[in-house]
C-alpha cells in the first residue's frame, strides 16, 4: 500500500498560541517536578483528585476507545469495509494511552514508583486492575501499531507473523478494554456518600462501558472529518454515515440504561433543583439528546456538517459525563470549592497539543490513511 | 491474637491537647498544633459547646484505604492499626478519595510526597506499650485496649449515665466497624462526623463487581470469539462455494 503525499499547512494564526502553550507547558513541568503538586495545582486534602485525573485520565481513556471498537468491528466481526478508518483509530488510541500515561506521571505523587503495581499486588483494588489492563492494552496497541509500520516497511515476515496473531491479539485488546473502560466507573463505587446521587450508581461500570462504546464511534467520525480537513485528503463519508448509525444506537442504549436507573433510584428531582450538579447534569443530558436528535433526522445524519456536529456533541456529552463523575459530582460533599488552577489547565492543554502534533506528524510520514484513490470514494 | 483499639470518651476530655503534643513527638511531626488534621497533625482536639472532641484515623476493621491501594502500601495489621508504607506508595491518592471519614492527608508541597495519617503507634504496640496519645492522657479520656473490652466499657458507661451520653458508640458499626470507638454527650453529626455511613464495609461495594471479572473475561471471550468463528466460517464456506461454482 502506498502512502499518499500529505501536506500540512499550519494556519499561521494558530502558531502563536500553540508555541505559547508549549513553552508554558515546559516551564510548568519543571516547576511541578521540582516543587511538588501543591505549587501548580488547586488540589487539597479535601479534594485530592482534580483535572489531571478527571480530564487527562478518565476522559482520556474514554476518548481513546475508538481503537478497540474499530478493531472489534473489522477483525472480529469481519466488517472489512471499515478498514480505511481502522488505522487512524489505532493511532489515536495508541497516542491516547501514551497521553494518559504521561498525564498520570504528572498526577502521581511518586511517578518514579509507577511500576510498583507490577510486583506489589492488591487484587481487591480497582486501581490495581485498571493499572494492569492499561499496561497490557497499551502493549496490544503498540503491537497493532507496529504492524502498521511493518506493512509500510514491507517487512514481509513480520507482517505474516502479525496476520497469524491478529485475531487473538484483537480479542485480547477488546477484553482488556471492556474491563478497564468499565473499571474506571468502578473506581467510584466505593464513595457512595461522596459522589452526588445523579452520578453514583451500582451501574457505574456498565454506564462507563456503554458510553465508551458510543464515544469510540464518535471519535472515529470526528477525527476522520478533522484529518481530512487538515491533511487535505478525501473523506470516507458513507463509512462515517454507517458509523453514525452505530453511534446513534449506542447513545440510546446508554441513555436508556442511565435514565431508567436514575428514575428507579428516585433521584431525578435533583436535576431540577437549580444546583450546580443539576445544571451539570442537564448539560450532560442535553448534549446526548442533541446528538441523538441530529442523528435521528435523516437529512442531517446524511449531511457532512450534521454528522460532524452529532459526533462532536456525543464526544462532549461523554466528556461532560466523565468530568461530572470525577469532579463536579464530588464537589459538594468535599466542601472544597475546587476549581482547576491555570497551571493544571495549561499542562492538560500542553499534553493534548503534543498529542495532536504527534498525530499529524505520524499521519504525514506513516501509512495511516489509505491512498487518495481508495479514500476518495465519496466523490 | 487480640485486636486492639482506642476508646475516646469526649465527656472526660479536658482539652489539654497532651495527646496532640505526644503524637507529634513520637511521629516526628514538625509545626504548631493545628485545628485541622494535616500532614503534621495526625490528631486534633477541638471544642464545640464546652465539649472537647478528638479527630483521628478510625482504623476501620475493613478499611476502604487498604482495599483501594493498588500496591498494598496501606495494610490492616492483625493488632488493629492501619499502617502505611511510603516506600511502596505511588501517590495516586485513591486512599484519600475512598476514605469514608476523609482522614488521610498529603504532603502537597513536597516533591517526594507521602500520605500522612495516624498509624496507632504500631511500633509501640508491638513493643507492648500503649499508643502515645492513650499513654499520655491524664484523664483516661483516650483508652487503649482490646476492642471487645473497650466496647463493653463504652456500653457500660452509656447504660450507667444515659443522661450524659447520646446513645451511640461511634465506630461500633460505622462502615463495618472501626478499631477506634467514640462516645459523647453531643450527637456525632453535630461534631462534624459523618453520621449516615452504611453498616456494611464499603470495600464490599467494589468487590461484588471485581470478583466477577474472571467470569466476565471468560464469558465475553467465548461469546466474541464465537461470533468471530461463526462469521469467519461462513465467509470461508462462501468462498469455497463460489470457487466450486466457478469450476462447474
Amino acid at each position: 500500500m502506498k502512502t499518499m503525499a500529505i501536506t500540512i499547512k499550519p494556519k499561521t494564526f494558530l502558531l502563536l498560541p500553540v508555541l505559547l502553550v508549549l513553552v508554558a507547558g515546559v516551564v510548568l513541568t519543571v516547576v511541578r517536578f521540582t516543587y511538588g503538586l501543591g505549587k501548580v495545582t488547586a488540589l487539597s486534602d479535601a479534594f485530592p483528585w482534580g483535572l489531571w485525573v478527571g480530564f487527562d485520565v478518565v476522559c482520556g481513556v474514554a476518548l481513546a476507545a475508538g481503537g478497540f471498537i474499530l478493531t472489534a468491528i473489522t477483525y472480529l466481526f469481519n466488517a472489512e469495509r471499515y478498514k480505511p478508518v481502522l488505522r487512524p483509530a489505532i493511532l489515536t488510541a495508541f497516542l491516547g494511552y501514551i497521553l494518559v500515561s504521561v498525564g498520570l506521571l504528572y498526577d502521581l505523587g511518586k511517578p518514579w514508583n509507577i511500576w510498583h503495581p507490577l510486583v506489589m499486588w492488591n487484587p481487591h483494588s480497582v486501581m490495581f486492575e485498571v493499572a494492569w489492563c492499561v499496561m497490557l492494552y497499551s502493549t496490544v496497541l503498540a503491537l497493532e501499531f507496529s504492524s502498521i509500520i511493518a506493512e509500510a516497511m514491507k517487512w514481509k515476515k513480520v507482517v505474516t507473523a502479525f496476520h497469524a496473531i491478529a485475531v487473538p491479539l484483537v480479542l485480547a485488546g477488546v477484553l482488556l478494554s471492556t474491563l478497564h473502560q468499565s473499571s474506571l466507573g468502578s473506581l467510584f463505587l466505593i464513595v457512595p456518600l461522596k459522589l452526588h446521587p445523579l452520578w453514583y450508581s451500582s451501574l457505574l461500570p456498565l454506564n462507563f462501558f456503554l458510553s465508551a462504546v458510543a464515544v469510540g464511534f464518535a471519535m472515529v467520525i470526528l477525527e476522520s472529518f478533522i484529518s481530512s480537513r487538515i491533511l487535505h485528503r478525501g473523506l470516507e463519508f458513507d463509512l462515517l454515515v454507517d458509523l453514525g448509525r452505530f453511534l446513534w444506537f449506542a447513545e440510546i442504549v446508554f441513555l436508556a440504561v442511565r435514565l431508567q436507573d436514575l428514575f428507579v433510584s428516585g433521584v431525578l428531582h435533583y436535576a431540577m433543583d437549580g444546583s450546580l450538579e443539576g445544571i451539570a447534569f442537564l448539560i450532560e443530558m442535553g448534549l446526548f439528546f442533541t446528538s441523538i436528535l441530529l442523528l435521528s433526522i435523516r437529512r442531517i445524519h446524511n449531511s457532512k456538517i450534521g454528522l460532524f456536529f452529532a459526533a462532536a456533541t456525543a464526544v462532549l456529552g461523554v466528556m461532560a459525563n466523565r468530568l461530572n463523575v470525577s469532579l463536579v459530582g464530588m464537589l459538594s460533599d468535599s466542601k472544597s470549592g475546587y476549581f482547576p488552577s491555570w497551571s493544571e489547565i495549561t499542562i492538560s492543554l500542553f499534553l493534548v497539543t503534543m498529542g495532536v502534533i504527534v498525530f499529524f506528524t505520524a499521519a504525514r510520514y506513516l501509512p495511516i490513511f489509505p491512498p487518495e484513490k481508495e479514500a476518495d470514494i465519496s466523490k | 491474637m487480640a485486636t486492639y483499639g482506642l476508646l475516646l470518651d469526649f465527656n472526660t476530655c479536658i482539652g489539654c491537647k497532651a495527646c496532640m503534643r505526644s503524637c507529634k513527638e513520637v511521629n516526628n511531626l514538625s509545626g504548631p498544633l493545628g485545628q485541622e488534621l494535616s500532614a503534621e497533625n495526625y490528631t486534633v482536639v477541638n471544642t464545640y459547646k464546652d465539649l472537647n472532641y478528638r479527630k483521628m484515623c478510625m482504623h476501620c476493621l475493613t478499611p476502604s484505604c487498604t482495599s483501594v491501594c493498588p500496591v498494598g502500601a496501606l495494610k490492616k495489621s492483625e493488632l488493629g492499626p492501619v499502617t502505611y508504607d511510603g516506600n511502596k506508595c505511588i501517590g495516586c491518592r485513591y486512599c484519600m478519595v475512598a476514605c469514608p471519614f476523609s482522614i488521610p492527608r498529603y504532603e502537597w508541597n513536597n516533591p517526594r510526597p507521602v500520605v500522612r495519617k495516624c498509624i496507632m503507634c504500631i511500633s509501640r504496640i508491638e513493643q507492648g506499650k500503649e499508643p502515645a496519645c492513650a499513654w499520655v492522657c491524664p484523664m483516661g479520656a483516650t483508652r487503649f485496649g482490646e476492642r471487645d473490652r473497650l466496647l463493653d466499657i463504652a456500653r457500660a458507661r452509656l447504660t450507667r449515665h444515659p443522661d450524659k451520653y447520646v446513645n451511640h458508640i461511634y465506630g461500633e458499626k460505622e462502615a463495618g466497624g472501626t478499631s477506634v470507638l467514640m462516645i459523647s454527650s453531643i450527637a456525632f453529626a453535630d461534631l462534624g462526623f459523618r453520621s449516615t455511613l452504611p453498616q456494611e464495609p464499603l470495600p464490599d461495594l467494589t468487590w461484588t463487581v471485581l470478583r466477577k471479572i474472571p467470569n466476565i473475561v471468560f464469558t465475553a471471550g467465548i461469546v466474541v470469539g464465537g461470533i468471530w468463528w461463526v462469521i469467519n466460517r461462513r465467509m470461508e464456506l462462501d468462498r469455497e462455494n463460489n470457487g466450486n461454482n466457478h469450476k462447474a
